[in-house]
């Protein structure tokens, strides 16, 4: 067995070598290069998190404003919605009031034209009374021979006339 | 691999050979000569080395080896913070070299590469090596322990709720067990690398002399040694990973007792 058979002559040569190389490499590559790459990992990790972190705010940011947007489209429509009632409201009046002018315009047409038919019938019943009492008069004269007042002849055509 | 009058010697493949320096390089009276051991944790490192490296492009989006070797020092790093919390994190350079180092190591070491004339040794199967893995751990453990704790660290051999007689028992077999740490941490690699290499080395050796013996039940012999020897390169590999695995697990678990007491 070599490893006790040879222990004598090599132990401080393995010993010696093995520190050496040992030493060496937890130098170079323990505390050299190791660290180097384990900080590549916690970069990648960091920048991962952070980039979660920022997809995260960026969704939190995007409900406030689609929660925001709908609040003022709301808003908005309930206000479009009060403009058209006041609009309509607006119109309806409007339209009566043009109904009322229109029809009192008319109304009052109408109650002139009536005064003006009131007058023509007056004016044409006595203008018949005037030719009547005229005719009764020459009736009378002519037949009776008679002459009549005027004034009682008109009397007596009224009353004819009227009943 | 010497097969010398047609014996295949399963040890031969750990003996060790200076390769040069082996009379002038001393330190302190010691012969630091330059080994194939050495020569093997020296391209075990530098595959680690361009291993790490060519997972440092520091991309955003990581090609497949970035993402290999990110997802090894991630391992480590859940390990670390899964048996240790959050005071883990410090020893992820420590036991991400020990895992790394041993498990190329390991993997090396079963790479069929003496097809090619170069012969792998694998430096895990030899305990003067995972010794000096196994004591720098337990000392860490130690150094960790007292600077955190102080003597208080001693409460870590008397567990919580032991009746005051049998803390004296108590006190003596954790402590027993404690001491154990080092060499059981540095025997279980050796021990494991070592079985697997010479089963390999064994049935290699009854599949040549299998076939050697002519013919008769030598090649049947040969062809079920071969067989088995296929599923036990398979089973090595994974037991390559898995001793790096305990390794580094066990020496983070002791961190754990060093670091938060019980």
């Amino acid at each position: 067995m070599p490893q006790i058979a040879q222990l004598g002559e090599t132990y401080a040569s393995q010993i010696f070598w093995m520190l050496l190389v040992f030493g060496f490499i937890f130098f170079v590559v323990g505390r050299g290069m190791v660290p180097k790459v384990m900080q590549t990992v916690s970069m990648r990790d960091q920048q991962i998190s952070d980039d979660l972190a920022a997809a995260a705010a960026a969704r939190a940011q995007a409900d406030e404003e689609e929660e925001a947007w709908r609040k003022r489209e709301n808003a908005n429509r309930a206000k479009a919605q009060e403009i058209i009632a006041e609009a309509k409201a607006a119109a309806a009046r409007s339209t009566e009031a043009r109904l009322g002018e229109t029809n009192a315009r008319l109304d009052s047409q109408v109650s002139e034209a009536e005064g003006r038919i009131a007058t023509a019938r007056a004016g044409a019943l006595d203008e018949i009374e005037q030719v009547a009492t005229e005719a009764a008069n020459d009736i009378v004269e002519r037949l009776a021979g008679v002459k009549v007042d005027s004034a009682a002849a008109r009397a007596a055509v009224k009353e004819v006339l009227h009943g | 691999m010497a097969a010398e009058q047609g014996k295949v010697d399963p040890m031969h493949q750990f003996s060790i050979h200076p390769m040069f320096g082996t009379d002038g390089w001393e330190l302190a009276g010691y012969n630091i000569a330059f080994t194939n051991s050495a020569l093997w944790m020296i391209i075990a490192a530098v595959g680690l080395i361009l291993f790490v490296w060519g997972g440092m492009k520091r991309e955003l989006v990581p090609g497949r080896w970035q993402m290999a070797v990110e997802s090894m020092t991630g391992f480590v790093d859940s390990m670390l913070a899964a048996n240790i919390g959050p005071a883990g994190k410090k020893y992820v350079p420590y036991i991400f070299s020990l895992f790394m180092f041993i498990l190329f190591a390991n993997v090396l070491g079963l790479m069929p590469l003496a097809l090619f004339g170069i012969h792998p040794f694998t430096f895990t199967s030899h305990f003067s090596a995972t010794g000096v893995l196994a004591i720098m751990s337990f000392s860490i453990v130690l150094i960790v322990g007292f600077w955190k704790h102080g003597f208080h660290f001693f409460s870590l051999f008397v567990p919580h709720g032991t009746p005051l007689p049998m803390i004296p028992l108590i006190f003596v077999i954790e402590l027993v067990s404690f001491l154990v740490r080092p060499f059981s941490l540095g025997l279980r690699l050796f021990v494991a690398m070592m079985a697997g290499h010479v089963l390999l080395e064994v049935l290699s050796g009854f599949v040549i002399n299998g076939v050697n013996a002519g013919l008769g039940i030598g090649p049947v012999v040969s062809l079920l040694s071969f067989l088995l020897m296929i599923a036990i390169c398979a089973l090595e590999i994974l037991v390559a990973g898995i001793q790096a695995y305990v390794f580094a697990l066990l020496t983070s678990l002791y961190l754990n007792d060093a670091e938060n007491l019980h």
